[in-house]
């Protein structure tokens, strides 16, 4: 081979390369996106049916029934309620009438079950989807006050 | 007083930096000797000055001073002396204060270890970071000052967060900096390259052994942040995919190409634009970092800041520091001489292999850590790329990655024979590969992701062994860098040995347990035998008492805790794990159930090989230690330092 036609090949095997590394890379990714939803959102049925979210809010206050180390809870955006069902360790901030973001899947009786219960690393940190829900919640509601 | 010293200290660091920055610059333009030698003494000058704010902050904190705000929110009378320290940059405004110092201890160094270097390059180099200091003492002045008062003065401070008390957190920090803001030093002596139009094999030879110690810290706080994720978290995890894991995981994968890259541009001449390129991606990704870390965009334990100016002022310093060099960069490149021409197989061909797939990595990483900022931002909704993206990724990226290692180091320059390779490798190979397929069958369950994992693991182990008796046996002096290459080689082997056992072999056992009553990890059982109150300096805490037996023999007692901190309503898992050379025991106490007798959640853990984890960490670090001190360094400096 010339130099010319090494140069070549090199620079058309790295394309081929980069383009395969891309295609799978952007496959996975596409794959593997975790949508947010507030629980107004899920009651409202915009929440995908067999596929992983994420919902926020709060914990709803007398809500935690445990049962072994099944745990089921409300939780709240002060709108709507979804129920969720987890079974495992909870973080050590998990608290009624505190913040929490859950990520799992719905079944078909609208119970959401969650697969992860995320951590939170301060007493006064609130996730920023909880507050989110919580804020779109007190929005929607002030609308509807102001439009009667 | 004291405070109001440091203040004014850190004003004269910026006007110090400020000059730092300039003159020495305008003095290359204008070749005016008088302004370039300023660099050094100004550099001191710097320091000295930064010191001074970061004493007079440290020694505010040891005094309890609360009329500090800083202080205030992130100290307490009850805190022990060691954490009252690393409280200094246990929050946003000291930690960017411990940026700014190390990045004059950097500039420092650099002054008083170029001797050998021509003065022109020395200013320059010294005028970047000069200048890269310049915009961090004026952020800090502006918008994150941490002597500002709090009248009237707090009766007590509020504590650091409880998740910091450790010594691990003690040394994270710091180390993870050196790692960030030794980029910065890289960075520098590639722009002085680009001003100055010679890019040339001294200039990586000089730039080398301070990117590979940059990169040996970044290593060394990476591994001690995993660390303390592993232990300090309480549920086992040593790496999450957590934004600000690969907010330093970025840097590490661009700077891991870029001493490989250095080293071809120094051997051969060649690659230097991609060098370049390598070095200014290695230092705005340690910004990117900076960024996404202390400007409260992200969810995480690092966010200390919710305050938007302070985000969009280092966004700003990002588009600015990135913006200017890649336009130096467009500029200057169309002079950069081609090097050396390659083969299609030689270890220039298999070292930018290495390079474009760790730059693909690094692309894939910075998709899925930034995608979710960019859709939120733009008001497109919510959402989180989970673990399992990473995952998917990132492994089959690092298989080809890790098999090229080893042909790497044997490849000749210019033009490499396959046949030579296949031969000198032949045995290494298949050793490799009959011990992956057959150890399985006595760690385990045989699956074929333990096989390729194994495999890799001892093709590196067995390749650097192999190159290391061949060497030992030819004459002649074998210089520093030989050794650390192939260290830190081993110590990837190492690492991803123990990754594969780790992923493969662990088993998780979350339980809910009353006094007296045992779970069993075959061949281990854990019996919980007694739960007591004990108080520490500032906090009170349960303590579970655990008997361990393997095979029915009593091993040993395990004393997991559940903290509460005074100071705030916090709990703290503090998990007790027992290391052995092949497996740690882990057991975190979760929470109470109540109940007579007292019922607990438990996690009881079984993790072969995660000692192999810090094993591999810690052989890279000294690895990278051994090459960066390399004797020929400094005479290769003597060397290009006289002139022609």
């Amino acid at each position: 081979m010339t130099p010319r036609q090494k140069r070549f090949s090199l620079i058309i095997g790295g394309i081929v390369v980069l383009a395969l590394a891309a295609g799978f890379v952007l496959n996975a990714f596409q794959s593997n996106l975790v949508f947010f939803f507030t629980p107004t959102q899920v009651a409202q049925g915009e929440a995908p049916k067999n596929k992983v979210f994420r919902v926020g809010g709060m914990v709803k206050e007398g809500s935690v029934k445990r049962d072994q180390t099944v745990i089921e809870f409300v939780v709240t955006d002060t709108a709507r309620d979804i129920p969720v069902r987890y079974s495992g360790l909870l973080p050590d901030l998990f608290k009624e009438g505190k913040g929490v973001v859950a990520q799992g899947r719905l079944d078909e009786q609208g119970l959401f079950v969650a697969s992860e219960v995320l951590a939170k690393h301060d007493e006064n940190y609130m996730p920023p989807e909880a507050q989110h829900a919580l804020d779109k919640a007190t929005a929607a509601k002030a609308g509807q006050t102001v439009k009667p | 007083m004291i405070p109001e010293l440091g203040h004014f200290a850190l004003i004269l660091a910026a006007v110090v930096a400020l000059i730092q920055g300039v003159l020495p610059l305008a003095g290359t333009v204008r070749e005016n000797l008088a302004w370039q030698a300023l660099a050094r003494p100004s550099a001191a000058l710097q320091f000295g000055l930064v010191a001074v704010a970061f004493a007079c902050l440290t020694s505010s904190f040891l005094a309890n001073d609360f009329s500090v705000s800083y202080v205030a929110q992130h100290s307490n009378t009850l805190l022990p002396k060691p954490y009252q320290v690393a409280a200094v940059w246990g929050g946003h405004e000291g930690s960017l204060l411990l940026w700014v110092l190390l990045l004059a201890l950097w500039s420092v160094s650099v002054a008083l270890f170029s001797r050998s270097l021509p003065l022109a390059m020395v200013a320059r180099v010294l005028s970047v970071l000069g200048l890269i200091s310049t915009g961090f003492l004026a952020f800090i002045l502006t918008t994150s000052n941490p002597f500002e008062r709090l009248l009237p003065a707090a009766p007590e401070g509020r504590d650091l967060n409880p998740l910091l008390q450790d010594p691990g957190l003690v040394i994270h920090p710091p180390m993870l900096y050196m790692g960030y803001v030794g980029m910065s030093v890289a960075f520098a002596f590639a722009i002085s390259a680009l001003l100055s139009g010679r890019l040339d094999a001294a200039w990586a030879r000089w730039s080398r052994p301070w990117t590979v110690i940059a990169w040996t810290f970044l290593t060394f706080g990476i591994g001690l942040g995993s660390w303390w994720a592993y232990y300090e978290l309480g549920w086992g995890g040593w790496w999450f995919w957590d934004p600000v894991e690969n907010a330093s995981l970025m840097p590490w994968l661009v700077g891991t190409a870029l001493i490989h890259s250095l080293m071809v541009t120094e051997k051969r001449g060649s690659f230097k634009a991609w060098t370049v390129l390598l070095a200014i991606a290695a230092f705005s990704l340690s910004l990117l970092g900076t960024f996404l870390v202390r400007s409260g965009v992200l969810t995480s334990v690092h966010a200390f800041a919710s305050d938007p100016s302070r985000g969009i002022f280092i966004l700003i310093f990002l588009a600015l520091v990135v913006g200017s060099s890649l336009t130096l960069f467009a500029w200057r490149a169309p002079q950069v001489t081609l090097g050396g021409s390659m083969g299609l197989l030689s270890r220039e061909s298999l070292l930018l292999s290495n390079s474009v797939i760790l730059v693909v990595a690094t692309a894939a990483v910075l998709l899925g850590t930034i995608y979710p900022l960019i859709i939120d931002a733009l008001n497109l909704g919510k959402l989180s790329v989970g673990p399992p993206y990473f995952n998917l990724v990132f492994a089959p990226l690092m298989v080809p990655l890790l098999f090229i290692m080893i042909p790497g180091t044997v490849a000749h320059w210019r033009e490499a024979r396959l046949s030579d390779i296949v031969r000198e490798l032949r045995v290494v190979g298949l050793l490799a590969l009959a011990l992956a397929l057959l150890l399985p069958f006595a760690m385990g369950a045989w699956s074929l992701g333990v096989v390729l994992g194994l495999f890799l693991g001892l093709w590196i182990a067995l390749g650097t062994l192999q190159q290391v008796l061949f060497r030992v046996r030819k004459p002649g002096r074998i210089g520093a860098s030989f050794w650390g290459m192939h260290l830190a080689h081993f110590g990837m082997a190492v690492l991803v040995i123990g990754i594969t056992g780790v992923k493969s072999y662990e088993v998780e056992r979350d339980v809910r347990m009353g006094l007296g009553e045992q779970v069993t990890i075959a061949p281990y059982s854990f019996k919980l035998v007694g739960l007591q109150e004990v108080k520490g300096p500032n906090y009170n805490a349960v303590r579970g008492e655990f008997d361990v037996f393997k095979d029915g023999q009593f091993l040993e007692k395990m004393y997991p805790e559940k903290r509460r901190y005074f100071s705030s309503a916090m709990p703290m898992t503090e998990a007790a794990i027992d290391s052995g050379f092949m497996r740690d025991l882990y057991v975190s106490l979760g929470e109470s159930l109540g109940g007579t007798p007292a019922q607990w959640s438990v996690r009881v853990y079984y993790k072969p090989f995660v000692p192999w984890l810090w094993a591999g960490v810690l052989l890279m670090v000294a690895g990278g230690l051994l090459a960066a001190l390399d004797r020929r360094y400094r005479r290769a400096v003597n060397k290009a330092a006289q002139p022609a």
